[in-house]
């Protein structure tokens, strides 16, 4: 079971991704930007990040980049949580260093499917 | 597994309705031409945050509308499309659309699908009419696969900076074998010399032979995410049939997802007429599920203040548990006691508190309402706002909208005058709208504040005169003509107009302001302006009670619509054949209602004179209630007697009083109703009037 930081601004969106991994047994740190995830995965050492792009404050794109500067993440896998629309943005992440995507929207079986690819 | 996620609808509808705000009002701040990009970023997050949302929740009519509005919000944003006044207002309304859809989908009423249709269109020609193609990939095109199994020769050769990226060859392999029979050949040619390697580097290259029965898209799809961090070369293996559709199958994998099973139903009913209109008073359903959000500070407070009552309970538990209590005891006893009466009186100010809200929320509106209503009446108005911060309770914000939304409309038409008039006046050509709200002593004041016209008193006095509430060349004072306004089917616009102006309405205003324990007044000054006041209680949950003692009972009188107590004067009291009795004070004949008789209840005496009366007054009707004395005045928490017992005339709730017992709470209004009920009001205006001639 691993430790998961979950980034979104929307409070549902956030609420039912936490839901879906807690029942899959995993332990959830909600985040609601990229400024608030940074914080949070200091001192902590999350097994996954999923974060959402398009956020206030820092968004999901800085916020990798961010993570990757940190000794603790280079490796960690990360997830955008994107639309189709913005495929450049799939781009734009993947060169800040993401590892993947997960594309809104999702339910919770293919969430918790794409999950455990990288997980194992 | 299946996981039910429509628990988090309501959150969802919650963060919609905000998002929708926002876009609201940063639209309306857009300069056209010189649009601010960053205000167009937020209202494209705005939106793509309610697609994201509604595509998970399975409201597919909702993140198709959004869909295309991102879509232009997208080309606003990167500078290929103007943001022209024509664009803003299509998004506009669209906002409004989206604001019906969610309002449907949420209570399950029904929806105007026209009105959808139709900004759906302009949305799309603005377009250019090709916006919704693009996502829907005809599904179709996948064909039918092979179920045979076939070899496939995978030449994976990794970037050197892929493992930067979290991606980890051991994940592909892992996934490839669950597509079928797997082996992995390990190219090491491309390892440095060791004093050269860097660990995070990937050196190694792979042969890899898949046995499965997927087709090249599948396996496509478990590189999908480094596309770019690989070079990646797929073939079927020889010596096996080759089908020619797979040659130049197509390489991305259809992100259609589908909708969400549980929430079906309710996306009928967007798509469609969603049957009769069986209840056509759109009446949400929901109610049960009305929430509020708390700023985290607020629940901190709370938690504090409960820690201190925890603390001085179990300090208190502790001398009571003392085998004998002496002097010094009993001192500390009552200290504590006293604490306890501290701590439970802020745990009741912070608890009310949490169902307070900034006025903002209901403020929010009227930048979109002034904004439209000056271009529909050709004038150049401005709104301020000032104290949005102020705060009152989430009942009495929900009910005071309409009747702001109404004063307002009402200073922007009859207030406010056209740019020509004001020139001439000497007068800035832009009026000015203010909307001010603080507070005073315990209520929430509200002005709404305009430079227009101010009221013709002349106007208003013959108006007056001519429906026969003034008699012609009365002396009357500014405070009362500016009051005659507020009665029923009153109104001194010349014309009928399209904003307000049918006379119904002051009168609806100050009747729904008095509801919920409120006053409105107006102040006026030829060519200067108005302003009107309202001043509302902070919360309905406490009242200002009068308590009054009827026999062994108390009752509580809402001390706001108490106008004096007095001491009864046989000479003054006139029988009316049987019907009542009225009390003459002053010039104005009042019915008595006798308390006792009511309630049925027996009273320490039945003579007028043993007792007081209580003059009320609701509606700007009074009556003397007779009670046999009064008590103190304090303030009671309102007990609903609807949830707990069922609705009782001329009691509007039940209080619990410092001595436990029960006190009914009178509602004056529903007093009145079952007094003139036994006798009809007809019969006390005729004895008014003879009287008044006699």
């Amino acid at each position: 079971m691993a430790t998961i930081l979950a980034v979104d601004d929307s409070a549902s969106m956030r609420q039912m991704v936490a839901f879906t991994l807690k029942s899959a047994g995993h332990q959830v740190t909600e985040a609601c930007d990229g400024q608030d995830a940074l914080k949070k995965a200091k001192g902590n050492k999350f097994s996954l990040v999923l974060s959402d792009v398009n956020m206030p404050i820092m968004d999901g794109i800085a916020l990798i980049k961010e993570l990757r500067a940190m000794g603790d993440y280079k490796f960690t896998p990360i997830l955008m949580l994107t639309t189709e629309s913005t495929g450049e943005k799939k781009q734009e992440g993947k060169a800040a260093g993401a590892t993947g995507w997960i594309v809104k929207p999702f339910n919770p079986d293919q969430l918790l499917a794409t999950i455990k690819k990288v997980l194992g | 597994m299946s996981i039910d996620i429509s628990q988090f609808l309501v959150t969802f509808y919650e963060e919609s309705f905000e998002g929708l705000e926002i876009m609201e009002s940063e639209l309306l701040n857009l300069d056209v031409g010189a649009a601010d990009n960053e205000t167009i970023n937020t209202i494209f997050r705005a939106a793509h945050s309610i697609k994201g949302g509604s595509g998970t929740f399975g409201l597919n009519a909702v993140s198709d509308f959004t869909h295309v509005m991102e879509t232009l919000l997208d080309e606003m944003r990167d500078g290929r499309r103007q943001v022209t006044q024509e664009g803003v207002n299509i998004l506009l309304s669209s906002v409004d659309v989206l604001r019906e859809m969610l309002t449907a989908l949420r209570d399950s009423a029904e929806l105007n699908v026209q009105r959808v249709a139709a900004t759906k269109q302009q949305l799309d020609t603005l377009l250019g009419g090709d916006a919704v193609s693009s996502e829907e990939k005809p599904q179709a095109e996948q064909a039918p696969v092979e179920s045979s199994f076939q070899l496939w020769a995978i030449d994976f050769r990794p970037h050197l900076d892929m493992l930067r990226t979290g991606n980890d060859p051991v994940r592909m392999f892992r996934e490839l074998s669950d597509l079928g029979e797997l082996n992995a050949t390990v190219d090491v040619s491309g390892l440095p010399a060791w004093d050269e390697l860097e660990p995070e580097e990937s050196y190694l290259n792979w042969k890899l032979a898949l046995d499965s029965d997927k087709d090249e898209a599948d396996i496509r799809e478990v590189f999908e995410w480094v596309d770019d961090e690989c070079d990646l070369n797929i073939h079927q293996a020889a010596g096996l049939f080759v089908e020619a559709q797979h040659e130049e199958a197509a390489p991305v994998q259809p992100l259609a997802t589908p909708p969400i099973q549980d929430k079906t139903d309710t996306v009928a009913a967007v798509g469609t007429n969603a049957g009769s209109a069986k209840e056509p008073a759109r009446k949400p359903t929901a109610s049960g599920d009305t929430s509020i959000r708390v700023s985290i500070d607020k629940v901190d407070e709370l938690i504090n203040m409960v820690g201190e009552l925890v603390i001085t309970q179990s300090m208190l538990s502790q001398y009571g548990e003392a085998e004998k209590i002496d002097t010094a005891g009993i001192e500390r006893l009552r200290d504590g006691l006293g604490q306890l009466e501290r701590n439970t009186r802020e745990l009741q100010e912070s608890v009310m508190r949490i169902r307070m809200l900034p006025i903002s929320f209901a403020f929010q509106r009227f930048p979109r309402l002034v904004h439209d209503l000056s271009s529909k009446l050709e004038k150049n108005i401005q709104l301020k706002m000032s104290g949005e911060q102020t705060e009152l309770d989430k009942t009495v914000m929900e009910k005071i909208g309409d009747p702001l939304v109404h004063l307002v409309r009402n200073s922007l038409d009859h207030g406010i005058e056209k740019p020509d008039v004001r020139r001439e006046k000497g007068k800035p050509e832009q009026g000015t709208v203010h909307l001010n709200a603080f507070h005073q002593g315990g209520n929430i004041v509200i002005e709404i504040i305009d430079d227009g016209a101010g009221l013709n008193k002349d106007k208003i006095i013959e108006k007056a005169v001519g429906r026969g509430l003034l008699v012609e060349g009365e002396a009357v004072s500014d405070e009362q003509v500016h009051d005659l306004i507020f009665h029923a089917g009153f109104s001194t616009a010349d014309t009928v107009s399209d904003v307000s102006g049918r006379g119904v309405g002051m009168d609806v205003v100050r009747k729904n302001i008095r509801s919920l324990g409120g006053t409105v007044e107006v102040t006026s000054k030829v060519d200067i302006g108005s302003t009107f006041t309202i001043r509302l209680p902070l919360t309905l949950a406490i009242l200002d009670g009068q308590l009054v003692k009827v026999g062994t009972e108390t009752y509580i009188v809402p001390l706001i619509s108490i106008i004096e107590s007095l001491q009864v004067k046989m000479d003054k009291v006139n029988t009316v054949s049987g019907k009542g009795e009225v009390y003459r004070l002053r010039d104005e004949y009042i019915p008595v209602v006798r308390l006792y008789h009511v309630f049925d209840v027996e009273p320490d005496g039945r003579e007028l004179t043993t007792g007081l009366l209580v003059v009320v007054e609701a509606e700007g009707e009074k009556v003397a209630l007779f009670v046999d004395d009064l008590f103190g005045q304090q303030q009671v928490v309102i007990k609903s007697l609807e949830t707990n017992f069922k609705k009782v005339g001329g009691v509007s709730g039940a209080t619990i009083l410092g001595d436990g017992t029960v006190a009914l709470i009178l509602d004056v209004k529903g007093l009145m109703g079952l007094y003139q009920k036994q006798t009809p009001a007809r019969d006390l205006y005729l004895v008014k009037s003879s009287d008044a001639a006699a």
